[in-house]
């Protein structure tokens, strides 16, 4: 069951991937984008992590994905479709992109086994706590520093967007 | 059984697919949609990792990863916006005030 679930995501993943790169129209790829993203919402499910699960719907699918469509309505949806939508580097681009997805496929094919890594058996013999605890108590003890870091850096995020976007300052 | 491999092989797909739209694409909305889809390959890595050695530190990673990337996103989105009141496109290839 598990397998068939992980290579139904996966395949939904890539080929959402693929539409969202080769769509002509921008609202259809982000459309597309948005798909792709509930893919790997769902991969995450897969792999026990229901916490980053619903973080990636949330601030992805709800956030960042509804920002992409607003800035895509704001500039003009007609002129961007009409334009040629490959650029004057495309052929070396897609050999760069090409050769390196070789590269990384075949050392996972001949190397992959390095990453099948085991677990401490104490970790595992321990009582299963709910995953969303322990990433909250992880992220508030151990992580404290880079959490207020990040909190700094959406603040900066904030200021930046809106004095860029302002018409004059 | 699905192990990291997997998901690694998944991942590599996913990266190469957003490198392969950022370079060839020249709308800069799309450019950035590209971005996104490699930085979540990285989060499928990290939450694959976490699974693998029931460590939750991957995890409170790939949130962090999703916290730059709304930040990133804001940020680029105000770049978009401001270069098209000024320059009226979205187009990569046109936007070379800084090439000489």
């Amino acid at each position: 069951m598990e397998t068939f679930l992980f290579y139904a995501q996966a395949a939904l993943v890539v080929v959402f991937a693929v539409m969202t790169v080769a769509a002509h129209n921008p609202v259809r790829s982000a459309v597309y984008l948005i798909s792709a993203l509930l893919g790997i919402a769902g991969l995450f499910l897969l792999m026990e992590a229901e916490f980053v699960a619903a973080v990636q719907v949330l601030v992805y699918v709800g956030g960042i994905m509804v920002l992409f469509l607003f800035v895509i309505m704001l500039v003009s949806v007609r002129e961007t479709v009409r334009q040629a939508f490959l650029n004057r580097q495309w052929k070396t681009a897609l050999v760069v992109g090409i050769v390196l997805a070789a590269q990384l496929l075949f050392l996972l094919v001949t190397g992959g086994r390095i990453f099948e890594v085991q677990a401490d058996p104490s970790l595992i013999a321990q009582a299963p706590t709910m995953n969303t605890e322990s990433v909250g108590t992880v992220l508030y003890t151990t992580y404290l520093l880079p959490f207020e870091i990040a909190s700094v850096l959406l603040l900066v995020a904030i200021v930046g967007a809106v004095v860029l976007a302002k018409k004059n300052i | 059984m699905i192990g990291p491999t997997h998901y690694l092989v998944l991942s590599s797909l996913v990266f190469t697919i957003g490198l392969i739209g950022f370079l060839m694409r020249r709308n800069v909305i799309i450019m950035m949609m590209s971005i996104e889809l490699m930085l979540n390959s990285v989060n499928i890595n990290l939450i694959a990792f976490s699974d693998q050695l029931q460590k939750v530190g991957g995890q409170v990673f790939a949130v962090f990863v999703i916290t730059v990337a709304a930040a990133e996103a804001a940020v680029g989105l105000g770049i978009v916006i401001s270069l098209f009141r000024n320059k009226e496109t979205v187009n990569a290839d046109e936007i070379d005030l800084m090439k000489w």
